[in-house]
C-alpha cells in the first residue's frame, strides 16, 4: 500500500457556504495516525486546511473528529486501522463548525460551567490547621471521573446531544460526579439542583456511547446512572423528610 | 463580546464602518436527520429498545385494566377473561412476553453502571451484581409460578 485517500469534509464559510468533501491522497506510513497524514496534508499539499491539535499523546483532548464517523482522538488512531480506505474525516458530530474541522466549544464550554466541577466548600480551614488530607480509597471514590480532558468526543457519540441541545451532556455530568464524589466538596447540593433540571441528567437515555468511545475510560454514561439513583433518592427524602431536605 | 467586536471593526475607504462579523464569517450548524438511528448498529438497537418498551407499557395497561375488572365483579372479570382468550389477545401477549424477556436480560446487564456496592473496601464486580439480578428474576419467577399453579 503506497497511498491512501483522506475524504476531509471542508468548510469554507467565505466560499460556500454548505461543507464538501476534499480527498487528500497521502503516503501510507505504518507509523502514522490520523493526524500525522492531516499534518502532512497541511505541511505538503494545501495549507488552507485547518484543524486543532496540541500534544500528539491523548493528553491536551483538541484533536477530536469524525473518523469514519466515530468520534476519535486523531493523535491515537492510526491510519492502518482503516486501511485500503478512503478514510472519512469530518469534524465532531452536533457541534457548530467555525471552518474545517474547528469546530465551537463555547456551547460545551458553557455547559461544563454549569456543573460546578470545583471544590465547593462550607467553611474553608486556617492554613494553621493544615492539608486537607485524603485516604487512597477516598481518592479511588472519583478518581476515574477526574481523568476527563474535555476532548468533547462523548458529546459527539451522544444522539440526545443532536435532539436535544440543551441537554447538560455526558461530560458535565461525569465533571460533576468527579466533585459530588470528592471527600472534601460539599457541593452536591448546588450542583444537583442544576444537574436534576430539564435539561438535566433525565434527558439522557442510556443510548451509552459515551462511555464507548471516552479516551480515558471515564464511563459518562454510568456517570449520569449513578446520579439518578441518587436523584431518585434525594426525591424520596425530599417526600418523606421535607424538613431535611434543600440544603 | 460586543466590545471586542466594536474595537476590531474598521472603515473603508468611503468611511462607512466594516463590521468584525465580514472575517468572522457564519457559522455552520449541521442539522440531525431523522433517519440518524438508521446508519449506526448501535444506535438501530438503542430504537429498538425504546420502541420495544411500548409492548412493556402495553401490557402494565392491560394489568390495569384485569385489576379494575376484578373490582367490578364476576362478571366483567368474566368479559375479561373471555377478551383474553381470543387468538389476538394470545398472540399479543406471546409478543409481549418476548419483549418482556428482552428488556428484563438488557435491564438486569445494565444494572451494574447504576449501582456501585461496596463489601468493607472492596467494590462488588459487576459481573456479581448482573448474577445477583439473574438470580433474584428467576428465584422470584420460580415463588410466582408456583403460587400461580398451587391455586
Amino acid at each position: 500500500m503506497e497511498s491512501v485517500t483522506l475524504q476531509v469534509l471542508r468548510y469554507l464559510p467565505e466560499e460556500k457556504s454548505e461543507p464538501f468533501y476534499q480527498d487528500y491522497d497521502v503516503p501510507f506510513q505504518k507509523k502514522w495516525v490520523i493526524l500525522d497524514a492531516l499534518n502532512y496534508i497541511k505541511d505538503h499539499v494545501d495549507g488552507t486546511l485547518t484543524y486543532r491539535w496540541s500534544c500528539r499523546m491523548g493528553v491536551c483532548g483538541s484533536c477530536g473528529m469524525m473518523v469514519n464517523d466515530q468520534p476519535v482522538l486523531t493523535c491515537e488512531t492510526f491510519l492502518e486501522t482503516y486501511l485500503p480506505g478512503p478514510i472519512r474525516i469530518a469534524p465532531l458530530s452536533y457541534f457548530a463548525v467555525i471552518r474545517d474541522l474547528v469546530v465551537n466549544t463555547d456551547d460545551f464550554l458553557g455547559k461544563v460551567k454549569r456543573a460546578k466541577p470545583w471544590l465547593i466548600t462550607d467553611e474553608l480551614k486556617p492554613v494553621t490547621e493544615g492539608e486537607y488530607r485524603q485516604t487512597p480509597d477516598e481518592l479511588k471514590e472519583y478518581k476515574q471521573y477526574s481523568m476527563c480532558i474535555n476532548c468533547m468526543l462523548c458529546y459527539s457519540a451522544c444522539p440526545i446531544v443532536g435532539l436535544d441541545p440543551e441537554f447538560v451532556g455526558p461530560a458535565a455530568v461525569a465533571l460533576a460526579q468527579r466533585y459530588n464524589y470528592d471527600s472534601r466538596d460539599d457541593g452536591h447540593g448546588q450542583r444537583n439542583k442544576i444537574l436534576m433540571d430539564d435539561d438535566g441528567i433525565y434527558s439522557c437515555t442510556l443510548v451509552g456511547e459515551c462511555s464507548v468511545v471516552c479516551p480515558k475510560a471515564v464511563d459518562p454514561a454510568g456517570a449520569i446512572q449513578r446520579y439518578k439513583v441518587t436523584g431518585a433518592v434525594e426525591w424520596w427524602k425530599s417526600v418523606v423528610m421535607p424538613w431535611k431536605s434543600d440544603k | 463580546m460586543d466590545s471586542r467586536e466594536s474595537t476590531t471593526s474598521r472603515t473603508d475607504d468611503a468611511g462607512v464602518e466594516i463590521p468584525y462579523q465580514r472575517f468572522r464569517p457564519k457559522r455552520y450548524q449541521p442539522r440531525m436527520s431523522i433517519f440518524w438511528w438508521i446508519h449506526k448498529k448501535v444506535y438501530l438497537r438503542f430504537i429498538i429498545r425504546e420502541l420495544t418498551s411500548v409492548f412493556v407499557a402495553i401490557y402494565a395497561v392491560i394489568l390495569i385494566v384485569k385489576l379494575n375488572a376484578l373490582l367490578r365483579g364476576p362478571e366483567s372479570w368474566e368479559v375479561m377473561t373471555a377478551a383474553l382468550a381470543t387468538p389476538f389477545s394470545i398472540v399479543l401477549h406471546v409478543i409481549i412476553l418476548l419483549f418482556v424477556v428482552y428488556h428484563s436480560i438488557t435491564w438486569f446487564l445494565l444494572a451494574p453502571t447504576a449501582t456501585v456496592v461496596r463489601l468493607g473496601r472492596k467494590r462488588i464486580p459487576d459481573s456479581a451484581i448482573i448474577a445477583v439480578n439473574f438470580l433474584m428474576w428467576l428465584v422470584l419467577s420460580v415463588a410466582v409460578g408456583w403460587i400461580i399453579l398451587a391455586v
